[in-house]
């Protein structure tokens, strides 16, 4: 049973009226567990519609969305995914800890063992020293990280990113990228993330997934076979310049068909 | 981070003491220069035979000093000093008031979130809140006057019910604002952990909107006094500062003074009332959550 399974879907915004969109279509693709899939394409191809639909915050018109062999409605209720916004969206009266049992609170678990687990996952993103502060004290790439601690306190199967470090300066960037790495290799999680930026795809993911422009579908899946683990030393092989070329080529071919 | 000592060291609290009293002091002299100068012309604008707006003769404008001598003697022959009248009746309405207050807000905070729990409700029921707040006080008061006293409640609670009329609008309408102002981000993350509609409610909508809920208590604050005076009018309660002023505004021409005592004590007991809710506000919510009351557009609840 794959993590992940999609076959058709699509997505049509106010279907019938004059405004009506066509975000999605015919989008086919199995995730394995414990992969890392990237979704690039150009700007309102539908991959941030794509990511809402897996994670049941919009519902298909059409086709079937199965995450671990189960609707998304049922994975949802059932906690299975983590989500990452581009905006770290922390509760701004909650201090850092509280923010990272946020979730473990509403799923009812008790006092002690949900700030053994908040405390375990700031060790986790390396943020156990800021666990006291709040969310303004914090640079927007540790407000990010406490998102991540927050998406994975409570043990998702799969990670949803819509453009999480898409708010970060280039240096910061890469870090959080490294540290992602890191993070995914302790816990096996299975990530779908989506971005624009093609380093970023080729540098995190096992495959990157190109979408084409509205009605945004699946043009082609590179594999990327990197060795692991990856480092900084990873941005300098030659391999990792032929893999942004081909995704590079990849894009242009949908921008200019 | 540390605010920036400014160069002439005085503390912020300080330095609004200073303004106020300042401001004070200008209002005193503008009231005294206009006065004097009304008297040294005969009540014309200088070089003009144009006559100015407001008399300045004793039994139109009181000066400021007689005012306040005025609380310091008896209001009645042999009887007791007029400021603790006044307080004494500034402490029977501001029970009403207070009453009123907790009622109306009470009411306020329910209706935002049913509002904010269902279109439906807001659709149909916010019009009429609306409404409610656009009929005079002083028609409301006497109706629900002679309804309690039908059903033989104590006179200021009625006096309550009518204070809590004003008081609960802008309370509704700041609730809901507040209820609203998360991110659609934070509502759809609290939808991936699957929280309860209660959880969602209790978790990240009311936290939200404790910030907008201050500027709106303090607005009920002060209409809820001023629901209680208009109040005590239908209910010919004795007691309060709706009859004192009543009392003095029929004896304006011989005793201007005390009227104006009257409405010092009044604006005295709302100032008070909202620097109670100043200081529930500095202790419940944090300087970066603060909302500037001045710069954010407020929804006044309209008066009597």
């Amino acid at each position: 049973m794959s993590a992940l399974s999609l076959r058709g879907v699509g997505k049509v915004f106010n279907p019938g009226s004059d405004q009506e969109v066509r975000a999605v279509h015919g989008v086919d693709l199995a995730v394995e567990r414990g992969e890392f899939i990237s979704v690039i394409g150009p700007s309102g191809c539908g991959k941030s519609t794509l990511l809402r639909l897996i994670g049941d915050l919009t519902p298909p018109s059409a086709g079937t969305v199965s995450v671990n062999g189960k609707t998304p409605s049922r994975a949802r209720l059932d906690r299975d995914y983590g989500m990452v916004f581009q905006s770290a969206t922390l509760l701004e009266w909650r201090r850092v800890q509280a923010n990272v049992e946020l979730p473990l609170e509403i799923m009812g678990m008790d006092a002690a063992e949900r700030s053994r687990q908040a405390a375990a996952m700031l060790e986790l993103v390396q943020l156990d020293r800021f666990a006291n502060h709040y969310p303004w004290q914090l640079s927007g790439g540790m407000q990010q990280r406490v998102a991540i601690a927050r998406a994975l306190a409570f043990n998702p199967s799969i990670l949803l990113m819509d453009e999480p470090f898409g708010a970060l300066d280039e240096m910061t960037r890469e870090r959080m990228q490294s540290e992602l790495l890191r993070i995914r290799a302790e816990t096996g999680t299975t990530v779908v993330f989506v971005t624009h930026s093609i380093p970023e795809a080729v540098f995190l993911s096992t495959r990157v997934v190109i979408m084409s422009p509205r009605p945004g579908t699946i043009t082609e899946v590179v594999d990327i076979d990197l060795p692991e683990p990856r480092s900084d030393a990873t941005r300098q092989d030659q391999r990792f310049f032929d893999l942004l070329t081909g995704v590079r080529e990849g894009l242009r071919a949908v921008e200019d068909p | 981070m540390r605010a920036v000592r400014s160069r002439n060291a005085m503390s912020p609290n300080a330095r609004r003491l200073v303004s106020f009293l300042g401001i004070l002091a200008f209002l005193v002299a503008v009231w005294e220069g206009y006065k004097w100068m009304g008297t040294a012309t005969g009540g014309v604008w200088p070089g003009t035979g144009i006559a100015l707006p407001v008399r300045t003769n004793e039994r139109s404008m009181p000066h400021t000093w007689d005012v306040v001598f005025a609380l310091l003697r008896p209001a009645r022959r042999g009887g007791d000093m007029l400021l603790l009248v006044l307080l004494r009746a500034a402490l029977f309405t501001w029970r009403s008031a207070l009453i009123g207050f907790l009622l109306g807000s009470a009411v306020g905070f329910g209706l935002g979130v049913l509002f904010v729990r269902s279109a439906l409700a807001e659709r149909g029921l916010m019009p009429h809140v609306v409404a409610s707040q656009t009929v005079p006080i002083l028609a409301i008061a006497p109706i629900l006057v002679v309804w309690a006293g039908r059903l033989n409640v104590t006179r200021w609670l009625v006096v309550a019910v009518v204070s809590a009329y004003l008081a609960f609008f802008p309370v509704a309408i700041n609730t809901l604002r507040g209820l609203r102002s998360p991110d659609a981000t934070a509502s759809e993350l609290m939808r991936s952990y699957a929280a309860a509609p209660n959880q969602v409610l209790w978790k990240l909508q009311v936290p939200a909107a404790l910030p907008y809920l201050f500027p709106a208590l303090k607005i009920a604050a002060t209409a809820s006094v001023i629901g209680a005076i208009v109040g005590e009018l239908p209910a010919s309660m004795p007691d309060g500062l709706g009859r004192a002023i009543l009392n003095f505004a029929a004896a304006f021409s011989a005793a201007p003074e005390k009227l104006f005592a009257s409405i010092l004590v009044a604006s005295l007991v709302g100032i008070g009332f909202v620097g109670i809710v100043v200081l529930a506000e500095r202790t419940l919510i944090p300087p970066s959550r603060r909302l500037e009351d001045l710069s954010e557009p407020q929804v006044r609840g309209v008066g009597a």
